[in-house]
């Protein structure tokens, strides 16, 4: 699914990743985790395609593609999504309109005819029966006024509708109350399949609770320091990071 | 609609053929302006004489007027004696076929979707296939005339309906208003005159695009409409396709009469030439629009989708008269590239309990300076006048400009003003986030722009509204490097 070899990546001039090595295969879920400023949102926006990151060495093959060579739109239209830590706010665009734009694009990139205004509200009111959304949310601008929780089960409900190939969730769970919880998680859940995976980042192993994860890697310094299975996330739960750190030393 | 389609369409299939005689064959007086050229003009459209009484009074006060300089525009000298006044329509068409047009603006009339025949007309190509176009035009004029309604070239009112015309012609815009409206009245070709008899509701959009077509009226244009009382219509002006013309200069007027609790809706998008991505060439364009509430509870609205030009001069206001009258503008105005627009409205409160409205969206993109000038004025007998303002500008880039200049003068204490402003830029953010959903840059900014817009573009009429909103995309692309 997707092989990131020896990434380096900076910020005006400042090098945040500093050798990314992980592969991901198709089904699997895997949580990053780390203290501030490790780097775990940097990656999450480097493999999206977002501007101000200069790949300085490395590369990313996603679904046998060199990633890097894309633009941002032809990722996600290839299937990577990534559930934003500050969603974006967008006045007078209904949130219909929006996610209408977005699938269509989506199908139309794979050769498909775009949904008709009865099938794609019928596909609308799927997912969000199956997140029990508010059914008003769709007709609100894209974010505009929304809650902080809203605006993260917006993410998901996105990720549903699209159902991506590869989905990052840089982390959805911050502040989220135990029923936003529940529903990220069951979004994430419900994708979940031998053909979806899903990289979870995170700062706390809360969200592992629901989201239960095949690997667990621990990115500091701009490095992934400690790779292992689940428990590794319930270890740095109780230990923290500090651990880790005195560990490398 | 579909019937109002196809008489469009047919209507538009047309050559030219209101408003002059077809004696004129001589094309072209001389260029520059005097007295003599104005007896000529009117002569050749066989005015009565208070008509040239009224060019001929405009002709000699703008003499005394200079060009206003207040606005936030650059503009060269304009010398007015270099400029051809008057200009029979043109027969031949200027060319034999489509492939003989800059292919840029065949490419923009795809994008708007405007079919092929129509686009040939728009673009002064020869059109092979005239259809039953009399029958059309006579269920057209059929329905209007059941109702009183009467709706015909300004040359022609002033032939059939001379007496509505001396009543009302400056009395929204006098000819010593302005050195652009003085010049207009001076030496007029032509326009629209539009009469809603007394209780009746206009059965369908008046558009302009059913009466004129292709050739030119364009250069000095005048408009008059008037609502008599209890009436109501829709007005549509202008077409969202790219609009060439030879004529640097412009400078239409219209005037609005509304009486009692008469209710006229004013909508245009305008689209002219706005000259190529370097500032070269493109329209100036000087507009004096005014609509005057004279009677009580009368309503006058102007909606607005400005997109073209090289330069914007236009202020369509109300003068709200009556008691418990109203006036309202709606207004997105967009430049690009090297594009200037200094626009907005006046709104004069005359009479009692008069209420206001204005929205405002600006979008300045490319090296383009976008300003808002509005004035809000009370009079000490307007009392519980009210206003609201919103004037909202957007930039795309760092080279462009927004600007604003809200004047709000008072003399009554009893009236409520309110002004809110805000200025953003599309965030690299908003466009990123559109991005990772699989939207194209270029896509997801008229998206945002529509968005931001959205609540002018809701005021137009629902075919002109889903035009415009391609409009506004389209005008900004290549916009965002």
């Amino acid at each position: 699914m997707l092989t990131i070899k020896n990434l380096r990546a900076s910020v005006e001039g400042k090098e945040i990743l500093k050798g990314i090595n992980l592969e991901i295969k198709p089904g699997e879920i895997h949580a990053i985790m780390g203290p501030n400023g490790a780097g775990k949102s940097t990656l999450g926006n480097v493999l999206s395609g977002r501007e101000g990151y200069e790949i300085e060495e490395g590369e990313v093959t996603f679904l046998g593609e060199d990633l890097l060579d894309l633009s941002p739109e032809d990722r996600a239209r290839k299937g990577l999504f990534l559930s934003f830590q500050y969603p974006v706010e967008i006045p007078g665009v209904p949130m219909v309109n929006f996610l209408k734009t977005s699938v269509n694009e989506h199908r139309k990139f794979k050769g498909l005819e775009p949904l008709t205004a009865g099938e794609f509200l019928k596909l609308m009111r799927e997912k969000k029966d199956m997140l029990h959304l508010d059914s008003q949310l769709t007709n609100r601008s894209v974010n505009e006024g929304f809650s902080g929780g809203e605006k993260k089960k917006n993410e998901i409900f996105q990720m549903a509708m699209l159902e991506p190939k590869l989905a990052i969730l840089d982390e959805t769970d911050s502040g989220l109350d135990i029923d936003a919880l529940r529903v990220v998680a069951e979004g994430v859940n419900a994708l979940k399949s031998p053909e979806h995976s899903t990289i979870v980042i995170t700062h706390y192993q809360r969200l592992l609770d629901y989201i239960v994860p095949d690997f667990v890697h621990v990115l500091y310094n701009g490095q992934i320091v400690k790779s292992a299975g689940k428990e590794l996330a319930l270890e740095l739960e109780e230990k923290g990071y500090d651990w880790i750190k005195k560990e490398l030393v | 609609m579909e019937e109002q389609d196809k008489i469009l369409h047919e209507v538009t299939s047309k050559e030219y053929e209101f408003g002059f005689s077809s004696d004129f064959d001589m094309d072209t007086i001389p260029k520059g302006l005097n007295e003599d050229v104005i007896r000529v003009i009117s002569a050749k459209k066989e005015e009565p004489e208070f008509m040239l009484n009224f060019r001929l009074e405009a002709f000699r006060k703008w003499q005394k007027m200079t060009m206003p300089d207040w606005a936030y525009l650059k503009i060269p000298p304009i010398d007015f004696q270099e400029i051809i006044y008057y200009a029979a329509p043109k027969k031949k068409p200027q060319y034999e076929s489509l492939d003989e047009i800059d292919p840029d603006l065949l490419e923009t009339f795809n994008k708007l979707g405007i079919p092929l025949e129509e686009q040939k007309i728009l673009s002064g190509v020869a059109v092979d296939a005239v259809i039953d176009s009399v029958s059309v035009k006579t269920t057209f004029k059929e329905t209007l005339a059941e109702k009183g309604i009467i709706f015909c070239s300004f040359s022609e009112a002033v032939k059939e309906h001379p007496d509505l015309i001396q009543k009302y012609l400056g009395m929204s815009v006098p000819v010593t208003d302005n050195f652009f409206a003085a010049l207009n009245s001076a030496v007029f070709s032509d326009g629209s005159f539009c009469y809603i008899p007394k209780g009746v509701k206009c059965p369908m959009e008046l558009s302009t695009y059913f009466r004129i077509n292709a050739s030119g009226t364009g250069q000095f244009e005048r408009t008059l409409i008037i609502a008599d009382d209890d009436s109501q219509v829709s007005y549509l002006e202008g077409c969202t396709a790219p609009m060439r013309d030879e004529n640097q200069l412009h400078a239409a007027v219209v005037e609005i009469i509304a009486l009692d609790r008469a209710n006229v809706k004013y909508s245009t998008v305008q689209n002219w030439y706005p000259g190529d991505k370097n500032g070269k060439g493109g329209v100036y364009n000087f507009v004096t629009k005014r609509g005057i509430c004279r009677g009580e509870s009368s309503k006058i609205s102007w909606t607005q989708v400005e997109t073209g030009s090289a330069v914007t001069w236009k202020y369509p206001s109300c003068i709200l008269m009556g008691d418990n009258s109203v006036g309202e503008f709606n207004s997105v105005a967009l430049t690009n590239n090297y594009q200037q627009a200094d626009t907005g409205t006046k709104m004069i409160h005359i009479g009692k309990n008069t209420k206001s409205t204005i929205i405002s969206k600006g979008i300045s993109a490319g090296k383009s300076d976008n300003a808002y000038r509005g004035l809000v004025k009370v009079m000490p007998g307007a009392s519980n006048a009210r206003n609201f303002s919103q004037c909202d500008s957007l930039l795309l880039g760092s080279n462009c400009g927004a600007h604003t200049f809200p004047y709000i003068e008072v003399a009554n204490k009893s009236s409520i003003i309110e002004h809110e402003a805000t200025t953003s830029k599309i965030g690299e953010d908003q466009i990123f986030y559109c991005n990772q959903r699989g939207i194209s840059t270029e896509d997801a900014i008229g998206m945002i722009v529509n968005g931001y817009a959205k609540e002018v573009l809701n005021k137009l009429p629902m075919e002109f509204a889903v035009e415009a909103q391609k409009l506004l995309q389209i005008s900004l692309e290549g916009s965002v490097g």
